[in-house]
């Protein structure tokens, strides 16, 4: 293996896809691509030799034996009734999922040393990840890469949703591209921008996929997987009536990243076809089309590797300027909510909410919840009702909580009919916890992780099964099994739960308090006990008491 | 005697079932103070769901049952009412033959002797008294607010009691075989009754007239046999409780739950908030302490009471329900239903004012400063569990209060009721 063969054997693609959304929101996904042609689990070969995939990453996947490791971190929440569905989908705060190869024997330490390493490298609190937060979800996160192996004892899933994403993030993560923040699209990535926005997300996919070559046959590729590590930030602006790249990132692009093999902006002009809606410049011939999300967009294709993009000023500075008032979104055909019934610190209802948009077809959806073990849930108390009828989920997993070790789990196969509303409810009791289990602020309240809702939605539009080249990595990235439909993840509200909290000043006198009424119990059963009823003889007064001593020793009768 | 008796099994039925029908029903099945973590209807009904799922209900933390409660609940749960109104029904049984059989006969006894001095007739029963107690210790259980309580929330309280009561009628009848699988059964539910053996022993010893020695082998040969009856039975019952779920799951689930209480869910106890501020260095210590502290009385009060185990079965029930992880109202209930079977003390109580000034009014104070806690958001748990302290010290006065009635009219019978000094004035007794 030369060091020409190696070269040859890894790519790399970035684009930006930019969607102006109708009240002046634009809508910016940045995705960085690298295919490499390797296997991590080799025996005996050490990989050694990284080029443009991050070394950081390579060797935690070789040495923990990692077959697909989903990271995120995300400020905010995305709206998915107002913004439509994201391109990849992430809940607030931090998110980790993993599978591990079925070689590793103990999959729980290396989940936590994982989880440590991680943590190192993306300077993120992801250490707070333990087995009280960790679930073995047992039909939601399916591979999304090559996987045959479907056995959920090697995956894990965890999520921190009180994480917070700042600077702190950014820049461990844009040293893992080839490039860094040097060249390319990655130079738009300036964190006092990009903090502004109402929605931040930024995510690593690793997995293995089928290297697809021109020409080559996809069976013979099988035992030799590629590695493609997917590096996208997906943000939300706000903006007004006209926006340019450098009132959005406070940077214009110069010059594609030299190592990138393709490096493309897409803008969306569908719903802007004779112009009338904005004004996109510079002008560009290019358009490609792409059915994404069961949709079929149009989109502005800008070119970084052409110089002519560039045009004389040498630099790229996208403007868009409204000219009339938006029209009608398509709404998205899956959506869920969450939140929390009920009053008082005793007791509460979780609602999960999930609507089914679409006008005449039923489709099932997984529903994953994983609640922290200090909300106890009663499972004989769910109840899933789609208009008004109750609806009885085709399959539910349910694992209870153990407490202070594992959260609860439940998974449920829910069949929505078209157009309705499903209401999933369940009711929870608030554990009292000890008073060190309490973060410092603990009225703040504690946070229920993200529910996960995962569906095959049917899609209007036929998808295309066939994978190319030259297809847009955005449209690419879940793996489209069938022509009908298209995989969606939606995730819903954290919810936010107030606990009873004990008074956290009186460990000491309550210790004594509740000593002193034992003791009051002790002390009278002991007088009973070892003490007998005698009567009453009155002591004689000190000066008596003497002269009777005196007596004593004189021989003369006493006084009484 | 059996019209008031039916009358008042009518009335107490009636209670609970307006209130088994009413709104009531389901507020008072969530209040802390009636519903442990162990005890509770809704864990019931969850394990069972558990099961229905095909989930071990020991595998999550929600379920504290024991499998016999599995095997009961299983086949009756849709007439829960009706097995919870029977438990009391049980007790009742108990009272009337407390009284009928042990108390009237001892006072005949005593009668007929000529033990006691001339001026202790006035502190010996008289049959008319004694006619009244079934009617009265029927009442005190059926009609206390805190068993009514208990029964309309569907605690399994209530079938706990009900085995003690059992267990408390067949010694007395002086079935030991009887006794000692009962005793197991209810060492079996929850493990505190174990110091129940002491006192049932120490009566079927009285019974058969063998004498409480050490050195006597015939006390050995009975101890043996009915240590063998109770632990024999014990282990039937812990093994048919293995082949329901085929695991033994529920031995860390059920007993390692009630010694480590890692639920710290608020009741009348007073380990919840004691554990809840613990510095974790020090937990596994008073673990210790407090659970030692449940068991530890009962040597000493065999000793003193070896001769009267009536009274000892009494004091070890009420520091059981005082002192144990998670007492409810319930177990409160079940040792007050004894005392009008000691009404006879009443002259010698020195604090029964107070104490039942104290305890009507925590229990009045308890759902009030619960809901400005939980719901208003006005207290915080600091005024809760004064109020618990207070109820505790209150149920502690109490038995003590009781014991010292106990013990001075002992000696009153023994030394004459009218004591007189050296010089002939009125004396008074003290503890020495």
């Amino acid at each position: 293996m030369g060091i020409t063969a190696a070269a040859a054997r890894d790519e790399f693609q970035e684009e930006l896809v930019i969607r102006p959304l109708h009240s002046g929101d634009i809508y910016a996904s940045f995705q960085f691509r690298t295919l490499w042609d390797t296997d991590f689990l080799q025996e005996g070969q050490k990989v050694s030799h990284y080029r443009l995939f991050p070394k950081s990453l390579g060797q935690v996947l070789s040495k923990f034996s990692v077959r697909e490791l989903h990271i995120s971190f995300t400020q905010g929440f995305w709206r998915t009734m107002q913004w439509g569905q994201p391109f990849i989908p992430s809940p607030p705060g931090a998110e980790l999922w993993v599978w591990f190869h079925d070689t590793v024997s103990d999959v729980d330490g290396n989940w936590k040393e994982l989880t440590n390493v991680l943590s190192g490298i993306f300077c993120a609190s992801l250490n707070f990840i333990d087995l009280t937060n960790t679930v073995q979800p047992s039909a939601s996160f399916k591979p999304l890469g090559l996987g045959n192996a479907t056995d959920h004892r090697f995956l894990r899933y965890a999520t921190l949703p009180r994480e917070i994403v700042c600077t702190e993030n950014l820049t461990p993560w844009k040293k893992l591209l080839p490039c860094g923040s040097k060249a390319g699209l990655a130079v738009l990535l300036k964190s006092e921008k990009l903090f502004h926005s109402s929605f931040h997300s930024q995510a690593v996919h690793i997995r293995p996929v089928c290297q697809h070559k021109n020409g080559l046959d996809f069976a013979k590729i099988l035992d030799a997987p590629s590695f493609c590590i997917h590096l996208c930030i997906n943000c939300y602006l706000h903006l007004f009536t006209e926006w340019s790249l450098f009132k959005m990132f406070s940077r214009t692009l110069t010059e594609a990243c030299p190592l990138a093999t393709s490096s493309k902006v897409y803008v969306d002009i569908t719903d802007n076809p004779e112009g009338e809606l904005f004004e996109l410049s510079p002008a560009t011939p290019l358009l490609s089309q792409a059915v994404v999300l069961g949709d079929r967009r149009t989109y502005s294709v800008f070119d970084l590797t052409r110089a002519e993009t560039f045009g004389q000023l040498r630099s790229l500075n996208l403007l868009l300027r409204w000219k009339g008032d938006g029209g009608e979104m398509l709404r998205p055909l899956l959506h869920a909510e969450r939140y929390v019934a009920g009053f008082g610190l005793q007791t509460g209802e979780i609602h999960t909410v999930i609507y089914n948009n679409h006008p005449y077809r039923a489709f099932p959806v997984l529903l994953m919840d994983s609640v922290p073990w200090y909300l106890q849930l009663y499972i004989h108390t769910l109840t899933v009702t789609s208009k008004s009828r109750d609806n009885k989920p085709s399959y539910i997993h349910y694992q209870p909580a153990k407490d202070r070790h594992r959260p609860h789990l439940l998974e449920m196969l829910i069949q929505l009919p078209p157009h309705s509303m499903t209401e999933v409810t369940v009711q929870f009791e608030r554990a009292l916890l000890k008073w060190t289990e309490y973060t410092p602020d603990p009225n703040h309240g504690f946070y229920v992780g993200s529910s996960v809702v995962s569906a095959l939605v049917p899609s209007m539009v036929a998808m295309s099964t066939n994978f190319t080249q030259d297809q847009p990595l955005f449209s690419s990235f879940v793996p489209v099994k069938e022509e009908s439909s298209y995989f969606v993840r939606v995730y819903t509200e954290p919810l936010l739960v107030n606990l009873p909290t004990p008074d956290f000043s009186m460990p000491y006198n309550v210790i004594c308090l509740t000593c002193t009424v034992v003791a009051v119990g002790y002390g009278s059963f002991y007088n009973l006990l070892t003490r007998t009823f005698q009567v009453d003889e009155p002591s004689l007064p000190l000066a008596k008491r003497l002269a009777n001593l005196i007596r004593r020793i004189r021989g003369v009768p006493l006084l009484t | 005697m059996a019209a008031p008796l039916t009358l008042l099994l009518i009335v107490a039925v009636t209670i609970r079932a307006v209130l088994f029908r009413s709104s009531w029903a389901e507020l008072i099945s969530e209040r802390v103070e009636v519903v442990s973590p162990l005890n509770a209807w809704k864990r019931v009904v969850e394990g069972l769901a558990l099961l229905d799922l095909g989930v071990s209900p020991y595998s999550g933390d929600v379920f504290h049952e024991t499998p016999f409660m599995i095997y009961l609940f299983h086949f009756v749960v849709d007439y829960a009412e009706i097995v919870f109104m029977v438990s009391p029904g049980l007790v009742f049984c108990l009272s009337r033959f407390l009284t009928s059989l042990y108390l009237f006969r001892k006072q005949k006894y005593a009668l007929e002797s000529d033990r006691y001095p001339a001026d202790c007739l006035e502190l010996l029963r008289s049959p008319k008294e004694m006619f009244y107690i079934p009617l009265k210790v029927a009442m005190f259980y059926l009609l206390n607010p805190f068993t009514i309580l208990s029964c309309v929330a569907k605690s399994t309280c209530g079938l706990n009691n009900a085995i003690i009561a059992l267990f408390i009628l067949c010694t007395l009848k002086g079935s030991a075989l009887l006794s000692g699988i009962l005793l197991a059964l209810a060492t079996y539910q929850s493990i505190y009754p174990l110091t129940l053996f002491a006192p049932a022993l120490l009566f079927f010893l009285q019974r058969l007239y063998i004498p409480v020695n050490l050195r006597r082998s015939s006390f050995w040969f009975f101890t043996l046999q009915y240590a063998f009856i109770y632990v024999g039975s014990l282990v039937v019952i812990t093994g048919l409780s293995f082949f329901l779920l085929g695991s033994w799951d529920f031995i860390p689930s059920v007993y390692g739950f009630i010694f480590s209480v890692p639920d710290l869910t608020p009741n009348i106890g007073l380990f919840w908030y004691f554990f809840a501020e613990m510095f974790e260095h020090f937990r596994l210590f008073f673990i210790c302490v407090f659970q030692i502290n449940v068991f530890f009385y009962t040597i000493p009060l065999s000793i003193k009471l070896k001769e009267h185990p009536v009274f000892l079965i009494f004091m070890q029930i009420a520091i059981i329900s005082i002192f144990k992880s998670y007492p409810t109202v319930g177990d409160v209930a079940l040792y007050m239903a004894f005392l009008p079977a000691w009404s006879h003390l009443y002259r010698f109580l020195r604090n029964i004012f107070l104490v039942s000034c104290v305890l009507l009014a925590c229990s009045a104070l308890f759902p009030v400063l619960w809901h400005l806690w939980i719901y208003a958001g006005s207290a915080n748990s600091n005024f809760y569990y004064a109020i618990t302290l207070l109820f505790n010290f209150g149920q502690i006065l109490l038995v003590s209060d009781y014991f010292y009635a106990y013990l001075r009219r002992e000696h009153h019978l023994t030394h004459g009721l009218y004591l007189k000094k050296k010089d002939g004035t009125e004396a008074t007794l003290v503890l020495k």
